[in-house]
């Protein structure tokens, strides 16, 4: 196992603090007066995506962390599993419902997902950034209503609810941000 | 050419992202604005210009200075050999040198090295603002800081509080006299996480709370001098022999960013090779390597170096708080990651 010393401390690398992964998100180099220096990291969980702080000295150091990030497809979903797989290796890769945690609304048979493996074993996955998916149940909208101020529910062909603008109809394709969760726009088919 | 005096600002031909500078045209006009300001401030005063090397035999022992420096090779094909010349990390040498051989009232805008030193606020190479008056005491020292901050950054008033007070303000404890077991319970406290110093580096305690609960409040409602530091952290300034003792050392401060560093000057040269070896016995017990204690500026101060103040002022962060900006890459054409 590597290790990342105080001066290779920046955005992007990737940590062990209390055998969880984590990326570090900020690095502030601080050297107050002619003091020593400190370096206040903001570092991200990389299953459960919560923050921490932490302010380290020159001369500490962090492990890296094995982790790598894979492509793979959604294949279904087997009571609270959710079954991925590589499509260049095939390897299937599980993951609990809570490890998917809300990405469920945005994945359908097929999707590719981004999983992240830590220490080889899957621990979290992230949707692509924005989807397509099929409007399976909605209230018929008034004819010629294009505003889109106005909005409405509508259920998706992947269970999730979202808010749609009035004129969007059953069996209407739509994009989807899954970062927040947001319509975008109707996708002309 | 063009008539206008404004230079013309060359327009990119194609996206220039890679090679390109990452601070704006305008924020680099604002650089150029401010550089004419301070050489005027000082031209105005009957200060002389200078420069010393930058590459020298001598460089500042100070435990948290990391000099970078260069092998000034005599064959080519062995690169590896020759004597080592220090980068500095500021003119400070050169111009007590200066002042011990006669010179008045200097300045001088120069780049200085600082290893090991990289982030939103920090580049291994930078810009420093330094100047020296003879006769200048402490009060007149932060004076002209004072003066200065006043012509470049459109304010009218600068404050001024001691050290001790800043403590007593933010966190109720007095930096001087509170046991250092105080010092370390306020740190965890505001701190879980904090590094674990020994108990007996107070300076390193008071250091980490100064960053994380003093400085980042300095200077937002108008630039704030921060003086009378605590006698160990003196540097090259003079300890006054108040009780508890202080450093005649001051820093400007504006927006929660230090931009400037000044001493009442330490002359006594025996003060100085006490200092030097005192620092170096921190450097090896940090792990560092000892730096040269011997110098030409000794030589200087034992021939004699005329009472005065100086300041070294960070010029690239003086254009990032006038220019509103947040990081030094603002307000610099390329720093280091892109050099």
């Amino acid at each position: 196992m590597s290790t990342y010393k105080t001066s290779d401390f920046r955005k992007g690398i990737k940590v062990q603090i209390d055998g969880e992964p984590f990326v570090m998100t900020e690095m502030n180099f601080v050297k107050p007066g002619k003091g020593n220096a400190l370096y206040k990291c903001r570092l991200k969980n990389l299953i459960r995506g919560t923050t921490l702080e932490r302010v380290y000295k020159g001369g500490d150091s962090l492990e890296s962390a094995d982790v790598e990030e894979v492509e793979a497809q959604f294949l279904y979903k087997q009571l609270e599993t959710f079954v991925f797989m590589n499509n260049e290796t095939y390897d299937q890769y599980e993951l609990k419902a809570d490890q998917v945690d809300d990405s469920w609304k945005w994945i359908k048979e097929g999707t590719v997902c981004s999983i992240l493996l830590y220490n080889g074993n899957p621990v979290s996955m992230d949707p692509p950034p924005h989807v397509h998916l099929k409007v399976e149940y909605c209230e018929p909208g008034a004819r010629g209503d294009t505003a889109t101020n106005v909005t409405k529910s509508v259920k998706l062909e992947t269970g999730a609810e979202v808010l749609v603008p009035l004129f969007i109809n059953q069996g209407d394709l739509v994009r989807i941000d899954t970062r927040t969760g947001e319509y975008q726009e109707r996708v002309k088919v | 050419m063009p008539e206008s005096s404004q230079p013309e600002v060359p327009q990119p031909r194609r996206d220039s992202s890679e090679f390109g500078p990452s601070a704006s045209w305008d924020a680099l006009r604002r650089r150029a604005d401010l550089l004419r300001c301070v050489r005027s401030f000082f031209d105005d005063r009957g200060f002389l210009e200078v420069e010393t090397p930058l590459l020298s035999a001598d460089v500042v022992v100070d435990r948290h200075l990391d000099p970078l420096s260069v092998i000034l090779f005599d064959d080519p094909r062995d690169p590896e050999t020759g004597p080592r010349r220090w980068l500095q990390t500021s003119p400070e040498f050169g111009m007590k040198r200066l002042l011990a051989a006669g010179a008045q009232a200097i300045y001088q805008i120069t780049r200085a090295f600082r290893g090991g030193e990289v982030g939103a606020l920090h580049n291994p190479e930078f810009t420093l603002v330094e100047w020296y008056r003879v006769g200048d005491d402490y009060q007149a020292g932060m004076d002209l800081l004072a003066e200065l901050a006043c012509a470049t950054l459109r304010t009218t008033r600068v404050e001024r509080l001691t050290y001790r007070q800043a403590f007593l303000n933010r966190v109720q404890l007095d930096p001087h006299v509170a046991p250092v077991a105080d010092l370390i319970r306020l740190a965890r406290q505001l701190d879980p996480h904090v590094p674990d110093y020994p108990a007996s580096d107070r300076d390193s305690w008071l250091n980490f709370l100064l960053a994380t609960a003093i400085e980042p409040q300095l200077g937002f409602e108008r630039p704030t001098i921060l003086y009378d530091y605590p006698a160990s952290q003196a540097a090259l300034a003079l300890v006054r022999h108040d009780d508890p003792p202080v450093a005649e050392r001051f820093e400007l401060y504006v927006r929660g960013v230090e931009l400037a560093n000044g001493y009442h000057e330490l002359v006594d040269p025996k003060s100085l090779r006490q200092r030097n070896s005192t620092q170096n016995e921190l450097r090896a017990a940090d792990g560092r390597p000892r730096l040269p204690e011997s110098s030409r500026l000794l030589d200087a101060m034992e021939a004699g170096l005329p009472p005065c103040s100086g300041v070294a002022l960070g010029f690239d962060r003086l254009v990032m708080v006038a220019a509103g900006a947040n990081r030094l890459s603002e307000v610099m054409a390329f720093t280091s990651e892109r050099a």
